[in-house]
């Protein structure tokens, strides 16, 4: 089938099996591989990226669906000459050590900043019915707790997001 | 994975119509029915794509209620002000449930027809599973089984209805409403909807082949104080062992109002009328309570590993119901 998407800004047509799940368009057709595959069932985290703005698991939807939407990936969130923010905070709090969650880590971080700053509760909120999130660290933990690091990076890839939400906040 | 032919629905009509194809299913989040797909578990050889279907807004519902639209996702729910303000136990329900990317994909709808996770069921090939394979048996029964119902299940099948949202469903008494293949409209109460394994637990829902789920109905919350509790092996990203829904009103000491849902126990979302019954025109202390769980629990089975559930359960009602009559008490 024709799968028109834009990723990272750009506009891609692609002819796809329906069976490509979104991941494996953008690893084996557009060979965008900063997006990784890790367990490949919504288990790991290492496959996040941006659709239409909202973090998502690649491997758990098909391309065909998202025919005319917009996908962000980790190559269009920095490029090594222009770190985004959280980047260069991964590397100063050197949050990772083999590196393979990363990517997956910095989109998820990404689209969870943005969910604070829309106000949106999890689990560990007080109170659900407040607008105001107090993001300390019990809260990214638990945003965060889609995406697994084996290297167990976790309190760094803490204080990297604790880091770069304090420097936004006005 | 096996081939698939897939085409995406404009509208609810063209949507039931498409799926009368023989082997056709419909698709939305796709969180769980991709992932069993490609354990080929499931198999459909169409698939009708009702995510973009305008049934995505919330809007008042009768005197006080809610209709909520079955394409919206688990995050957009959950983090509705309305729903935040009036129910939060759906909310709080909701954000223990996945991660953060899986909310923000999976819709209303689909949280409602998840399948469960019985190992058996999901990744054991070679073993038997009546729900995988109507008459291979039940693994589980004599097999790994610490996940398991203790509540309502039969000799064919043990498995639990893994939703969160379905517990809170329960406890708020809320319907679905669902577009038959006649393209007529029809309610469920949320009790109804999901199906004790019985001699089919391959069978787990009340829709017809080819219905639509179109919205979700909360009718207007009782007053008291709403509460969800999770127990789980990990603090974040995990099925529940047990969950409690409680909605509690204490006036003068004693209990007017109450109820109670249990998670992780049963092969549907387990309101628990005895709980409730127990509970009522009661003073709210912990021996109250206590009693409620012990007449929760009166029926519940044991099959080896999961034989602590049922103590857990117990416990678990108890300390939700502690925490929500505290909180009515700080009101």
């Amino acid at each position: 089938m024709q799968v028109a998407l834009t990723i990272n800004g750009q506009a891609r047509q692609l002819e796809l099996d329906t069976r490509t799940s979104l991941l494996d368009a953008l690893r084996e057709h557009l060979h965008l591989t900063g997006t990784k595959k890790g367990c490949d069932h919504g288990q790991c985290g290492a496959c996040t990226v941006l659709l239409n703005g909202r973090r998502i698991n690649a491997c758990l939807t098909l391309a065909v669906m998202h025919d005319g939407e917009d996908v962000r990936t980790i190559e269009g969130v920095g490029t090594p000459d222009e770190l985004h923010p959280l980047q260069a905070a991964f590397i100063a709090r050197d949050g990772f050590q083999c590196g393979y969650c990363t990517p997956g880590q910095i989109c998820s971080a990404v689209g969870m900043l943005d969910e604070v700053r829309a106000g949106w509760p999890s689990h560990v909120t007080g109170d659900v019915a407040s607008s105001h999130v107090e993001l300390t660290d019990e809260e990214i933990r638990e945003r965060m707790s889609g995406n697994l690091c084996r290297c167990c990076a976790y309190p760094n890839i803490v204080a990297a997001i604790r880091d770069v939400a304090a420097e936004a906040r006005p | 994975m096996k081939p698939f032919t897939y085409e995406r629905a404009t509208d609810t009509r063209g949507a039931i119509r498409a799926a009368r194809r023989s082997g056709a299913r419909y698709i939305s989040g796709g969180t769980n029915l991709l992932d069993l797909m490609k354990l080929e578990v499931e198999r459909p050889n169409h698939l009708v794509d009702i995510s973009r279907l305008p049934l995505r807004s919330i809007e008042p519902h009768g005197d006080g209620g809610l209709r909520i639209g079955s394409q919206l996702s688990n995050s957009e729910l959950a983090a509705d002000g309305q729903v935040r303000a009036r129910y939060p136990l759906l909310a709080q329900a909701l954000l223990s449930g996945a991660s953060g990317q899986l909310r923000n994909k999976a819709s209303v709808g689909g949280n409602l027809l998840q399948r469960t996770r019985c190992p058996y069921f999901y990744y054991d090939g070679p073993a038997g599973c009546n729900k995988r394979e109507p008459g291979s048996g039940c693994s589980a029964i004599d097999g790994f089984n610490r996940g398991h119902a203790i509540l309502g299940a039969s000799d064919a099948c043990i498995a639990t209805n893994p939703s969160d949202m379905a517990v809170a469903l329960s406890a708020l008494a809320a319907e679905i409403e669902v577009l038959g293949t006649d393209e007529r409209l029809r309610r469920i109460a949320i009790d109804d909807f999901h199906r004790l394994p019985g001699d089919t637990p391959h069978i787990e829902t009340a829709l017809e082949p080819g219905e639509l789920i179109t919205a979700v109905l909360l009718p207007p919350p009782i007053d008291g104080r709403q509460l969800y509790r999770k127990v789980r092996d990990r603090a974040s990203y995990e099925f529940a062992l047990v969950s409690v829904g409680v909605v509690v009103s204490v006036v003068g000491g004693r209990i007017r109002a109450a109820r109670v849902a249990f998670g992780g126990v049963a092969h549907k979302p387990w309101r628990s009328y005895e709980a409730e019954h127990s509970l009522v025109d009661r003073p709210a202390t912990l021996r109250t309570f206590q009693e409620a769980a012990d007449a929760a629990m009166a029926n519940a089975v044991g099959r080896g590993d999961n034989d602590f559930k049922i103590e857990l359960a117990k416990r678990t009602l108890c300390r939700t119901l502690v925490d929500a009559v505290a909180m009515e008490g700080r009101a």
